[in-house]
């Protein structure tokens, strides 16, 4: 096993980078791989959270490199999903603890043991940004359909390829397809004309996000929710199969039959 | 009356053709920016091989990038003192 290595990132913060990457990782868990999510955001830590595996982390990746523990006592194994590892952010550091020397060594160093290792990196063009990127082979740009995102995912891309990463492919993340039909929101080919990168997903805004979050337990291990199919069919791009991107439209709540429907679906979806 | 056009969904062009076009002319200005570093090694680099071919005023070289709401253009304004000899022979 050699596994393949993907950075999750974006620039901007806040626009989905680290429940993208818990989910791409719990989904590609499903279909049987062995998959580690990597926090690279050393000192603001969060996949632990969103995967709802805080109680669970003793070691970080600070402390492998450091050597104050081996590799096998930082990962952090998820009990719900077989093949599925999170390996922590230090919260007490900052990104200076790290080098991209030595983000190479600790992706070498897990790369025999695991199909795909997804690295969760933080926001900005920085040191944090450039440790995280610096192991990984691939990448996934995160966006929103806003401005700010989507001019901060071209500085980023323009970054990823003058480093060599190949493929880079684009997530938009949070679209609302009533307000696209509205012609209230940009729609999917306005960003792609402009940052002309590949499409791996396009993920509509979810309320089941949210709910996730707070349970602690990533989408894609539940199934339920458009968002939550939607990171499915990213994972399934990403093992190569050749899935159509989703009918959003149909999401799309115009008229009072849609809204009575979305009222209904929604009361039916809480937990 | 526009509320009215709202709920039948036409009438006023929507914010996001307003985004879409606001983030061209961003991208535009953003893909184009260049480091005074750049532009001074870039100069340099024009000088020698420019001084190949004809004298120039050095002193009085302008190079800089023209923005405006469509486009870019790099603008160059280099005073030529003269055409070298062995340059014209050359051809």
């Amino acid at each position: 096993m050699a596994a393949r290595v993907i950075v999750t990132t974006s620039g901007k913060g806040g626009v989905g980078k680290t429940t993208s990457t818990a989910n791409i990782a719990a989904a590609l868990a499903k279909f049987g791989k062995k998959v580690v999510a990597v926090d690279a955001d050393v000192g603001l830590r969060n996949l632990d959270v969103i995967m709802g595996l805080e109680n669970r982390v003793v070691y970080n990746f600070i402390d492998v490199i450091e050597k104050t523990c081996k590799l096998a006592q930082a990962l952090v194994k998820d009990k719900r999903v077989p093949g599925l590892y999170l390996l922590p952010a230090a919260q007490t550091r900052t990104k200076d603890a790290v080098n991209p020397e030595q983000m190479v060594a600790l992706c070498e160093e897990l790369k025999p043991d695991f199909d795909f290792i997804l690295l969760d990196c933080p926001a900005g063009i920085e040191g944090g940004f450039k440790n995280a990127a610096a192991g990984a082979d691939e990448a996934l740009v995160v966006t929103t359909p806003e401005i700010p995102a989507v001019r901060d995912a071209d500085r980023i891309i323009g970054m990823l390829e003058s480093m060599g990463k190949s493929p880079i492919r684009l997530i938009i993340n949070r679209l609302r397809p009533n307000m696209v039909q509205d012609g209230d929101m940009l729609a999917k080919d306005d960003i792609l004309d402009v940052l002309s990168i590949d499409l791996i997903g396009v993920v509509p805004e979810d309320e089941s996000v949210i709910r996730a979050t707070n349970n602690g337990e990533p989408m894609t291990m539940t199934l339920d929710s458009p968002a939550a199919h939607a990171y499915l069919n990213i994972a399934e791009r990403l093992l190569g199969r050749d899935v159509p991107l989703m009918d959003l439209e149909s999401y799309a709540t115009r008229g009072l039959v849609s809204k009575i429907k979305k009222f209904f679906s929604g009361k039916r979806n809480k937990r | 009356m526009d509320f009215l056009k709202k709920l039948f969904g036409g009438g006023t062009e929507g914010s996001g053709q307003k985004a879409k076009d606001r983030l061209r002319i961003v991208l535009i200005h953003d893909r184009t920016d260049i480091s005074p570093q750049l532009l001074d090694s870039l100069r340099d680099e024009i000088v020698q091989v420019l001084t190949k071919y004809m004298d120039i005023d050095t002193q009085k070289i302008e190079i800089d990038l023209d923005r405006d709401e469509k486009a870019v253009a790099l603008v160059a304004n280099i005073p030529v003192l003269r055409i070298k000899r062995g340059s014209i022979e050359m051809q």
